[in-house]
Parts: structure tokens; C-alpha cells; sequence
């Protein structure tokens, strides 16, 4: 659906040229909701502005559709605009324009007759829950009333593509979850290719198929957003799961050194599960649970438990074996 | 000096109507010639729509020649044109030629400044949407810079009516010249006083009355 191949921008800078993103390509598909993850100044907002040229690549080509969309100009330019939604951080919404207008304008661009308008503007309205703010302006709605205008907005012209640029990051956490359930219902309703740009794994977890990891301008990793989860590829990754998946202990763990913890990743279906007391009957070993936790990505369980192994060495080592080989991951985080 | 009120009742209603001609040509000047001004300016300016760095200069530069030039300078220099677009170089509408050209650059100037207090963002959304650049100016910059077009057309008003007052030169007459003729060449300092006072009522009316407006058309 949508394709970056071999994507550079740089932007000239006085004393030397700064390469924002550098030499990007992967492609996204019809349907999915994609997230792009990164620090600040990763590139992911100049990526996502390809798409529809708000931002001319320096090298590279965008495809839409299968078709090269890089050079666009003019008419073409703008119809192809006219069939990607775009939401923004900080709502961009007109100010001197009711939520009606506001909605109204979007349809006017895309030549929608006045007939049309009258009953696209409301039905945009209901997907976003705010028909009875239609005469509001947006100086007298809350931040999260006034992204879903935004939504409503780019989702009124019925485009196949919505680009999302940190739509909740100027939104506190419970408007957060309300709107990414929004999206996500948009989603699965209009069938509309979702991409998301976020710095929050949190976000990502939520609503994203799959992700892109990006930083210093290049993407580091993409994948299905649970083996992300499940098995980190970067250290910056990893930094960035670790917000979200938190397993810290006191200080009295991690200071004896001469103990083993072991991090034990499952996918947490019966079989894994049962491993633990497998363990713990045939090898004569005892087994302290430190530390756990279960995520659902995707609808699917990702369990993480720490675990301190006690009994006569031999045991232990065939124990750890026992449990490396049948449980998705396990490894080492502390001991000597 | 014997003060005769009827003939200066007279002279006032003459002189008031001079400087609502000339006041009232430059001011629709202003409009029709100083908001595209204005717009342009904005538009070609850095990281605009229409960016353009000579055009940008260009314009620029004919407005600020405009604005520093003393009044009084434009007025002689300009003379010659004057006389070309008005067939003559005297009286009130030879007066509003000078006049508009300052109401144009003053108030394009001003348009500029306000149209950079429009949320960037709500532009670079309207061209995500694909609106044309005709349709950008019409339905987000226009209407989302309104408060302080409005505020800049009044300003622009109050000072035209100081720089009518030097119309007086090229005999443009209004109130400003009557205060001037009377008050300073004639010593009747007594009709300089209700000259002036009038002046003060009409600059305050017309600053109240842009208030209200503004305060009207504002609904952020
Ligand atoms: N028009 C521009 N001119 C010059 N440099 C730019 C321009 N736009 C972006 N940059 C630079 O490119 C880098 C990437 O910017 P970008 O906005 O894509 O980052 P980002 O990943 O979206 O970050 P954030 O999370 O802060 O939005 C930054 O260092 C930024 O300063
Ligand atoms: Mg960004």
C-alpha cells in the first residue's frame, strides 16, 4: 500500500548538511495499523510526510499504491492528498471555524457538493462521538474533543490512508486510551491503513500490527509488534520495551552477585506455563519467583518472569537447560 | 481675532468632509490593494507556499521605501504622479493619491504581521487536505487572521487621519489643515481647541468602534 524505497532526506544546514532520514525502505501494508517508534528527532515525522509530500524526499521513491508518488505535482499532487487523512499533535484545527466548518472544509477541498456535505459532515460527527458539538468552537473543547474533530476531519473524505503524528502525546493518559481505541475502531470499520507515529512503546502496544523502530534516521527494526516485544533486536529497543515492561527489583537482588537470576521469557501458552513445576519435580531444585508479569500484545499473552534457581549445582545447571529449551527465551541477568 | 462660530460651524462640516474623502479613498485603497499586498509578502516569504527570496526583497522593499519616507517628502516627490492619476495636484482627491499609496504600504505591512500569527499548523494541515492555495487564503489565513486585520485597518484609519492633516499642503484641506490655518498661521486658538478636540473624539470613536468590532468577530 504504501512503499519507501531507499528514502534519504537531508536538509541543508549552513555549516554542514543534515541527513534526517537515511536510506529507508520497507513497506506498509492495506489495512494494517503501523506505528513508527523513535526518540525525538529520529526522523519519523520527515518519513511520514512523504507519504504525502508535505515533505519531498531527497533521494528515493514513495510509492502509493504502487504508484511512484515522489514527483507529483499540481492536480495529481492534490488528489492524491485528497486520498490520505492526516492528524496532527497539536489538532491543527481552524480556530475561527465551528467543528461543522471545520469538517465542512476538508469535504469542500475534496469538491464534495453541498448536498454531500450535509450528510458526510455528520456522519463523520457519529464515528467520533461528537454530534452535539457541531456548533462548538474548538477553543471550547477539550484537548481529546478536539482530536477527534481532527479525526473526523481526516476521516471524512473516506481516505484510504490515515497518517497520524503523535496523535496522543499532547493528550493525558485516559484520553490517550479513548483515542487510540478510537483509531483502532476506525480501523477495523473503514478498513483505512493506519500509521502511527508515536514515542511510546505504550501506544504502539496498543492499537499497531506492526512497527517500525527508528532512530538517528534509519530504522533499526520492524517487525510484528509481539516479537519486538518478545525479543528486542537494539539495545535502543530494548531501552525503549523496558518503559512499558518494567521488571525492577530492590537493590538486595541485584547486589549479591554470587546469585543467578535467570529472565524467563514465554509466550505463555499451557505448555510453557507448565514448565515452571516441571522443573522445580524433576530436577529436585527450588525455584524463588522474584518477579513476574504478563503483557497481552496483540491479543496474545507475553509472560516474564524472574526467577532465582536454589539446589545442588548439577541440578541447577540441568534445570537451566531444561528450561532454555522449552520456554521461548531465558537468559542470564545476573550472577557470576 | 473675533471667533465667528457659524462661518467656522461651516468650515468644520467642509473640513470634516475633506478628511472623510481623503480618509474614506485611501482606506478603500488600503483594502482592495494592501490585503493582496500584504498576502503576497507573507507568501513569499520564508518556508511560505510561495517562496520566493527576489520577489519576497522586492516587496518588501517598496513597502519599507513607503513607510520611512517623511510624509511630507512623498507628498512633493509624488507630485508629478498625482497630477497624472487625479488631473490635478490640489484638493482633496489629489491629497488621497499620496494618501492611499502610504495606506497601502502601511496597512500591507501590518496584513503581513498578522497573517504570521496564524497557526502554521492549521495551514500545513489545509494543504495535507489538499486545498489550493486560493482556498488556504480564503478559508484559513483570511479568516483566522480576522481580529488583527481588523485591528490593523484601524490603526491604519487613525493614522491617516494625522497624515491628512499635511494634506493642507497640496490643499487638500480637512479638519487637520483647518486646525493648522486657524490655531497656528491666525493665532484663534479657540478654534484650534475644538479642532483638536473634535480630532480626539474622532481618532477615540473610531478606535472604540474598531474595538468593538474586533471583539465581536473574535470567537476563539
Ligand atoms: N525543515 C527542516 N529543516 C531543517 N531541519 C529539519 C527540518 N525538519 C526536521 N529537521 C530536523 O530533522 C530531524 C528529524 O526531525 P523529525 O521532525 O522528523 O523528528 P521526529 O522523529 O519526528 O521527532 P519528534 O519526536 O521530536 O517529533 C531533527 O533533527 C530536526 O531538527
Ligand atoms: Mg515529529
Amino acid at each position: 500500500m504504501i512503499r519507501f524505497e531507499n528514502i534519504s532526506i537531508v536538509f541543508p544546514d549552513k555549516k554542514r548538511s543534515f541527513k534526517a532520514v537515511d536510506d529507508v525502505s520497507f513497506e506498509i501494508k492495506k489495512g494494517e495499523i503501523f506505528g513508527i517508534v523513535g526518540s525525538s528527532g529520529a526522523g519519523k515525522s520527515t518519513l511520514l510526510r512523504t507519504i504525502n509530500l508535505l515533505q519531498r524526499p531527497t533521494s528515493g521513491n514513495v510509492y502509493v499504491d504502487e504508484q511512484n508518488i515522489t514527483d507529483l505535482k499540481g492536480e495529481d499532487l492534490r488528489k492524491l492528498r485528497l486520498n490520505i487523512g492526516m492528524v496532527f499533535q497539536q489538532f491543527n484545527l481552524i480556530r475561527s471555524k465551528t467543528v461543522y466548518e471545520n469538517i465542512a472544509f476538508a469535504l469542500k477541498i475534496a469538491g464534495k457538493t453541498a448536498e454531500e456535505i450535509k450528510t458526510l459532515v455528520p456522519e463523520a460527527l457519529k464515528v467520533v462521538g461528537l454530534t452535539e458539538k457541531a456548533n462548538a468552537y474548538p477553543a471550547n473543547l477539550s484537548g481529546g474533543q478536539k482530536q477527534r474533530v481532527g479525526i473526523a476531519r481526516a476521516i471524512a473524505n473516506k481516505p484510504q490512508i490515515l497518517l497520524c503524528d503523535e496523535p496522543t502525546s499532547a493528550l493525558d493518559p485516559e484520553t490517550t486510551e479513548s483515542v487510540l481505541k478510537l483509531l483502532k475502531e476506525i480501523n477495523e470499520k473503514f478498513g483505512i491503513t493506519t500509521v502511527i507515529i508515536t514515542h511510546e512503546m505504550n501506544v504502539i502496544k496498543k492499537i499497531c500490527n506492526r512497527v517500525a523502530v527508528m532512530s538517528g534516521g534509519e530504522v533499526l527494526e520492524l517487525d510484528e509488534i509481539f516479537n519486538v516485544f518478545a525479543s528486542p533486536g537494539h539495545e535502543f529497543t530494548k531501552g525503549l520495551i523496558n518503559h512499558t515492561i518494567n521488571l525492577e527489583l530492590p537493590e538486595r537482588f541485584t547486589e549479591k552477585d554470587n546469585y543467578e537470576i535467570l529472565k524467563i521469557v514465554y509466550k505463555g501458552d499451557k505448555a510453557e506455563e507448565a514448565v515452571i513445576s516441571q522443573t522445580i519435580r524433576k530436577f529436585n531444585v527450588d525455584m524463588n519467583i522474584l518477579h513476574g508479569k504478563i503483557e497481552y500484545i496483540s491479543g496474545k499473552p507475553l509472560g516474564i518472569l524472574l526467577v532465582r534457581l536454589d539446589g545442588n549445582v548439577n541440578d541447577v545447571t540441568r534445570a537451566k537447560e531444561y528450561i532454555r529449551n522449552n520456554t521461548y527465551k531465558m537468559n542470564v541477568i545476573n550472577g557470576n | 481675532m473675533e471667533t465667528n462660530y457659524s462661518v467656522l460651524l461651516n468650515d468644520l462640516i467642509k473640513a470634516f468632509n475633506e478628511t472623510f474623502l481623503m480618509c474614506g479613498i485611501s482606506l478603500v485603497a488600503a483594502l482592495v490593494l494592501g490585503i493582496p499586498l500584504g498576502i503576497f509578502i507573507f507568501l513569499t516569504g520564508k518556508g511560505m507556499l510561495w517562496e520566493n527570496k527576489i520577489t519576497n526583497f522586492i516587496g518588501c522593499f517598496i513597502v519599507n521605501i513607503v513607510r520611512s519616507t517623511p510624509f511630507i517628502i512623498l507628498l512633493v516627490v509624488l507630485l508629478p504622479f498625482t497630477q497624472l492619476v487625479a488631473g490635478t495636484a490640489i484638493g482633496p482627491v489629489a491629497a488621497s493619491v499620496p494618501l492611499a499609496i502610504v495606506s497601502v504600504a502601511f496597512y500591507a505591512r501590518l496584513v503581513e504581521s498578522s497573517l504570521h500569527e496564524v497557526d502554521k499548523g492549521v495551514i500545513e494541515a489545509a494543504t495535507a487536505f489538499g486545498a489550493s492555495h486560493l482556498r488556504i487564503i480564503k478559508d484559513v489565513l483570511l479568516p483566522e487572521s480576522r481580529a488583527g486585520l481588523l485591528r490593523g485597518f484601524i490603526i491604519t484609519a487613525i493614522s491617516l487621519v494625522g497624515y491628512s492633516a499635511m494634506a493642507g499642503i497640496v490643499g487638500g484641506g480637512g479638519i487637520g489643515d483647518l486646525a493648522i490655518r486657524f490655531g497656528y498661521y491666525r493665532y484663534q486658538t479657540d478654534v484650534m481647541f475644538i479642532t483638536v478636540a473634535l480630532i480626539i473624539l474622532l481618532v477615540q470613536g473610531m478606535q472604540s468602534f474598531g474595538d468593538y468590532l474586533v471583539k465581536k468577530s473574535d470567537k476563539k
